[in-house]
């Protein structure tokens, strides 16, 4: 039995129907994210699984259990907040002992665990400090902290890295999978941001217009895209569409315009004519100047229209003979050289037949 | 700084002028050793001490004290309710009721009030009064705590209640301590309003009650004594500290401008 188990829920604001018809199943001790842009209902999801909101139709259950009758204070789940939340007329301490109080804890305890939780968070010593003296990255550990002190079933986690920089971003990231780990809560993660669930998640659930697009581990998602949308908001993605010229032995041959015909391997039922999509990721495509490469199923000439240089790698764009645009990706490891390519060069740009991903329209 | 164009500073001094001249003059013949409020004859406390002694006057500042108190404590209690109300639900017609009996002219308040006790059969006495204050004071608390409310992060309840606390705790525990000032700022200004209300107490005091205000109204129907200026001077001191009290609590109660909550 999952220990999340979320079925046919639906939520309406007015005319808008923010979440639709949702189904997933979280499993214990998993780090699971809810990943869409904004106005997809992730926020929406994670509210009525706290309980500050309920589904219009549907069954939120935990444990077996169906929560709808239960209070937010009542649910064995903690929220940390985007805005942190920290209660701005108690200091640390006080924060971070509040949840022990609510469930009462005895007064003789209350340092101890108090105590424990921020040193889980690499916070001790800051107990008698107010929010408004910690920079964003302390009270998002506060945050985190008061969220925590009680052992809840789940930890809920609205965009809690956000509001952060870049660098401390990425260094709360690994505190937070250490911290999952070592704790064996459960996440519920939200977030807009494709690379931090990537980074973080067990699983994702991709989320658009209220609905679960595709929830699948972060390297299927990435590779095998089941949508359009799934393959163009996860990454950096070339999407080749056209009707299906030839169907035959495990590879596909669609006809794009302004580049001819891209062979994909895959297998489909769809008969020649029918509209389909090729997702094909920057770095899976080859880009040379066109002196002798061995033959590959899919060769194109191009020029190289503009790059954008991100110092590990350099993004190509190439426009074909054809008129079509492709975005190839390079590492620049090899050394004494910065770029391969200028704008202007005449390249070809080839992949095999395996590196695409077939998507039915 | 930017200069100032002197214009701009005369008329400024003027309009300060025009507002505090009246007051100074009041709190100087208050110390003046002379029954008429003409030239200055020579510094005195007897004023003072002659109102200490008057029992009328002593009568009428202990009813002001007990309505004042009375008044602003039950106003700041449901003030403090319609204050949060106003924010949370966005009705159109509460708004309404709590903020027309601070437009609506004295008068009319007083008249109306009057006409509802005689109407229920209730004597006019102190409760009436109270009652009365009780009624336009909540308007002016209700204002000051929705705009704490309106400064207060919406997901501190939320993480009050996800904390494992009641509705009830989490108003205790957060919401309240936050808006403390507003509430505390909103009695104060209640005390002030109605230790000095004159119209709507004169309407519903009756006979035999009698406050501060009635009671100096009385006596400069007569003739304006230096007794009425000491006691001018002692209500004037009262309200400014209440003021001064009531804005340091509440920065953005006297500012245009809202400040961000720390």
């Amino acid at each position: 039995m999952p220990l999340l188990d979320i079925r046919n829920v639906t939520r309406r604001f007015g005319d808008f129907t923010a979440v639709d018809g949702v189904s997933l199943a979280i499993e214990a001790g998993e780090f699971f994210t809810l990943l869409g842009p904004s106005g997809c209902g992730k926020t929406t999801l994670l509210r009525m699984i706290a309980g500050f909101d309920l589904p219009d139709a549907g069954q939120i259950l935990l444990d077996g259990v169906d929560l709808a009758a239960t209070p937010p204070e009542r649910r064995p789940v903690r929220t940390v907040f985007q805005s942190y939340a920290l209660f701005p007329h108690m200091t640390v301490h006080g924060n971070v002992a509040f949840p022990l109080q609510m469930a009462g804890t005895p007064a003789r305890d209350i340092p101890g665990k108090v105590a424990a939780a921020l040193e889980d968070v690499r916070l001790t010593g800051f107990d008698r400090r107010y929010p408004h003296e910690l920079s964003g990255g302390q009270k998002q550990r506060v945050a985190i902290a008061r969220a925590l002190v009680t052992h809840p079933t789940m930890l809920l986690l609205d965009e809690p890295l956000a509001a952060l920089d870049a660098k401390l971003r990425e260094e709360l990231q690994i505190e937070l999978i250490h911290l999952q780990r070592e704790a064996g809560i459960t996440f519920v993660y939200v977030t807009h941001d494709q690379t931090e669930a990537l980074a973080l998640s067990h699983r994702i659930a991709v989320m658009n217009k209220g609905k679960v697009e595709q929830l699948d581990e972060p390297s299927v998602i990435y590779r095998f895209p089941r949508s359009r949308f799934v393959a163009d908001f996860i990454g950096q993605c070339n999407l080749f569409s056209g009707p299906i010229r030839a169907n035959a032995a495990g590879a596909v041959t669609l006809d794009v315009e302004g580049l001819g015909a891209v062979k994909v391997a895959a297998q489909t039922a769809l008969a020649a004519g029918a509209p389909a999509s090729i997702a094909l990721r920057p770095e899976q495509i080859r880009i040379g100047a066109g002196d002798a490469a061995a033959p590959a199923d899919n060769r194109y000439e191009g020029t190289v229209a503009d790059l954008l240089y991100m110092g590990d790698v350099t993004v190509y764009r190439v426009n074909t003979a054809g008129g079509a645009r492709v975005e190839a990706l390079l590492a620049n490891s090899q050394t004494g050289r910065a770029k391969f390519f200028e704008p202007g060069d005449r390249v070809v740009v080839d992949w095999p037949a395996a590196a695409g991903h077939f998507i039915e329209d | 700084m930017r200069s100032r164009s002197p214009l701009l500073v005369a008329v400024a001094l003027a309009v300060y002028a025009f507002l505090y001249l009246p007051l100074a003059i009041v709190v100087v013949y208050s110390f003046n050793d002379s029954r008429l409020n003409a030239e200055w004859v020579g510094f005195t406390l007897d004023w003072y001490r002659k109102l200490f002694a008057d029992d009328d006057m002593l009568a009428a500042a202990r009813n002001s004290l007990v309505i004042g108190l009375v008044a602003s404590l039950v106003a700041t209690v449901l003030g403090t309710m319609a204050g949060i109300a106003l924010h949370r639900y966005r009705l159109r017609l509460l708004p309404l009721l709590v903020f027309a009996p601070i437009a609506i002219p004295e008068i009319l308040m007083g008249v109306s009030l009057l006409i509802f006790f005689v109407l229920l059969n209730f004597t006019l006495g102190l409760v009436s009064v109270a009652i009365a204050h009780i009624a336009f004071c909540i308007g002016f608390v209700a204002i000051v705590v929705r705009a704490r409310m309106a400064g207060m992060d919406e997901a501190l309840v939320e993480a009050a209640r996800d904390c494992g606390a009641t509705p009830w705790q989490a108003f205790r525990h957060v919401t309240l301590p936050l808006i403390m000032p507003g509430v505390i700022a909103g009695a104060l200004m209640a005390f002030t309003l109605s230790i000095d209300d004159f119209v709507i107490t004169f309407f519903t005091a009756g006979a035999g009650t009698v406050t501060l205000p009635l009671q100096i109204y009385s006596m400069i129907k007569i003739a304006v004594t230096p007794e009425v200026n000491a006691v001018s001077t002692l209500l004037m001191l009262l309200t400014l500290l209440l003021i001064v009290v009531a804005s340091r609590l509440s920065p953005s109660l006297l500012r245009s401008q809202e400040e961000a909550p720390t």
